[in-house]
């Protein structure tokens, strides 16, 4: 690996994803791309932000850096180590070191499942732990996201959006991944309960070293959260830089209609917008 | 005189552990042409006081006010014939959810041409032509075409776009947006505020949105009321909002955009508000 370096978490090389839609008796098969070709190099300890609109592949994307999608060409490597993404090929150590945090807290907790259910099950499925070392590192790792022993034996609906999405984030590290794919991780929360959120993750990724792989819509928290941001258009990358070259000086068309889109809280141009209104009103 | 004067309005719901204040005690008025926003986080009970006025609140709800006029006419004893020919005529709403909000078993062309039929007693011509005028207004493309359609075969936008046209279409006095563009992409968003804000200003309309999110307040609205635990906890317009917020809890929303963070953690509404619905000094509650 030549272009490896030791401090290289996660490589994508040229990484394609096309979807066939089955045709009909006179309807011609038909191939979406839902991504075209996306290639980025990140770090270990550092943030990836990957912005665009709904279809634009971001969510594929996500699908096949966690091995939930197998991708139709092109290389993904963590930690150095191309990965063998055929279905059969993949070991449980190469699952354990990413996992995924979804959108929405509501759907993504089984109903019928306790907490410390759904933080042991991992343990349970890829590990020999007794049962009683499973509860204690469950507990463990309630502390960690801010929640505490007595919601052990709790279910879901029993938790507001933020502890779910905190009980999401503490199940996505039971394993002790390296490497975190957060799927718009706050854009269900309430403001306050998304900062939060964010600052959880940024104790944890101090804490443990994680690289982070975070999907968003919302440029405000990307440009808080990101290292590095990648703009997606139509299943390709269309903007990738660090965040302060693609802030500044956005290349892309689209890149620049998203931030021109952005609501703007400035008071200077609330003030303009009054003022505005005021000019239109009197004439 | 107020388009829509509140006073003193308290929602509550019956719970197993006894009665639920959602709005507790709160007033507020909007003006012909005036756009007011509704700020606070889920829970605040900004959705549930509109949908008082509305009379959309399930019999379970025990809803009751000082005052709850619209146009100075009483709200609360209306008989329900009276408030179907007002609501959707002269009070219309938008909701958060384009696709949900549509029925999924009649064409977008059908269910505009309803609103039109019930309240504005239009001929089928004329019905068909308003339709095409109205989606035309709102910037779907091909209209004529559009009016066949299912929601199922529009993107979230266009759906928005058609309760938009639906809302607008007897040209009503007050429009209600709940969380308008929440469910929408960020582009997306941009085009559904510039609309409803251009339509504001052409026909001149009372608007109330609600929404959690500070920067749409920020593009839109004229004056604020900011909620919490259905208490207000302060009312200012727009500029001094942002510039100068009297209250606790608003000092902590503003605090807590990632736009505002200073140094590597962002300020938690918890580390300067401790949660007391205690609503600042001058604000009455």
């Amino acid at each position: 690996m030549d272009t490896m370096t030791d401090n290289t978490m996660l490589e994508v090389r040229d990484i394609k994803r096309d979807y066939e839609l089955p045709g009909g008796l006179f309807k011609p098969k038909k191939i979406i791309h839902a991504v075209k070709g996306v290639s980025f190099k990140l770090e270990r300890g550092k943030t990836l932000a990957i912005v665009g609109e709904s279809g634009c592949g971001k969510s594929t994307l996500a699908r096949m850096l966690t091995f939930i999608d197998e991708p139709t060409g092109g290389d993904l490597l963590i930690d150095g180590q191309k990965m063998d993404t055929r279905p059969g090929h993949l070991t449980p150590e190469m699952r354990q070191k990413v996992q995924i945090v979804f959108q929405n807290p509501y759907g993504s907790l089984n109903p019928r499942q306790k907490i410390g259910d759904v933080l042991g099950e991992p343990l349970a499925i890829n590990t020999s732990m007794s049962a009683e070392e499973r509860r204690h590192r469950a507990t463990e790792m309630l502390k960690k996201v801010g929640l505490g022993p007595e919601h052990y034996n709790r279910y879901p609906h029993m938790f507001s959006g933020g502890q779910r999405q905190r009980i999401a984030i503490a199940r996505a590290l039971m394993m002790n991944p390296k490497l975190l794919v957060l799927d718009e991780p706050v854009s269900a929360l309430d403001l306050s309960v998304q900062a939060q959120v964010l600052n959880l993750l940024a104790d944890l990724q101090d804490e443990f070293g994680l690289t982070y792989v975070f999907i968003s819509h919302d440029l405000s928290v990307v440009r808080y959260i990101a290292d590095e941001v990648m703009v997606m258009y139509f299943g390709e990358a269309v903007e990738y830089g660090t965040r302060d070259e693609v802030f500044s000086d956005p290349k892309h068309e689209y890149t620049r209609t998203l931030f021109a889109a952005t609501p703007r809280a400035d008071i200077e141009s609330i003030r303009a917008r009054v003022a505005r209104k005021k000019a239109a009103t009197a004439a | 005189m107020a388009l829509l004067q509140i006073e003193n309005l308290t929602v509550e719901f019956e719970t197993a552990t006894g009665w639920f204040k959602a709005v507790d005690g709160v007033s507020m008025s909007v003006e012909k042409g005036e756009v007011l926003a509704i700020v606070g986080e889920s829970g605040s009970g900004k959705s549930v006081a509109m949908l008082a006025v509305m009379g959309l609140l399930p019999w379970t709800a025990k809803i009751t006010a000082d005052k709850l006029l619209f146009e100075g006419r009483d709200m609360q004893n209306i008989s329900p014939a009276e408030r179907r020919k007002l609501i959707g005529k002269d009070i219309a709403m938008i909701f958060q959810e384009p696709i949900a909000s549509l029925n999924p078993c009649f064409t977008v062309g059908f269910q505009i041409e309803e609103v039109l039929r019930v309240h504005l007693g239009l001929d089928r011509q004329a019905r068909r032509a308003r339709a095409i005028e109205l989606f035309r207004q709102v910037g779907l493309p091909n209209p004529e075409e559009r009016l066949s359609h299912f929601p199922h075969q529009m993107s979230g936008g266009q759906c928005q776009r058609v309760m938009i046209a639906i809302a607008i279409a007897c040209n009503p006095k007050l429009l209600i947006a709940d969380e308008p563009t929440t469910a929408l992409d960020v582009t997306i968003q941009k085009q559904i505020l510039d609309l409803i804000m251009a339509l504001q200003a052409k026909n001149g309309m009372g608007l109330i949105m609600i929404t959690h999110d500070m920067g749409v307040v920020a593009e839109t609205a004229d004056r604020v009321v900011v909620q919490y635990k259905g208490r207000k906890m302060e009312e200012a317009d727009v500029l001094s909002l942002f510039e100068s917020p009297k209250s606790n809890y608003t000092k902590a929303l503003l605090a807590a955009l990632p736009e505002n963070a200073t140094g590597d953690r962002l300020t938690t509404v918890s580390a300067f508000f401790d949660g007391n619905p205690e609503p600042a000094p001058g604000v009455n509650a």
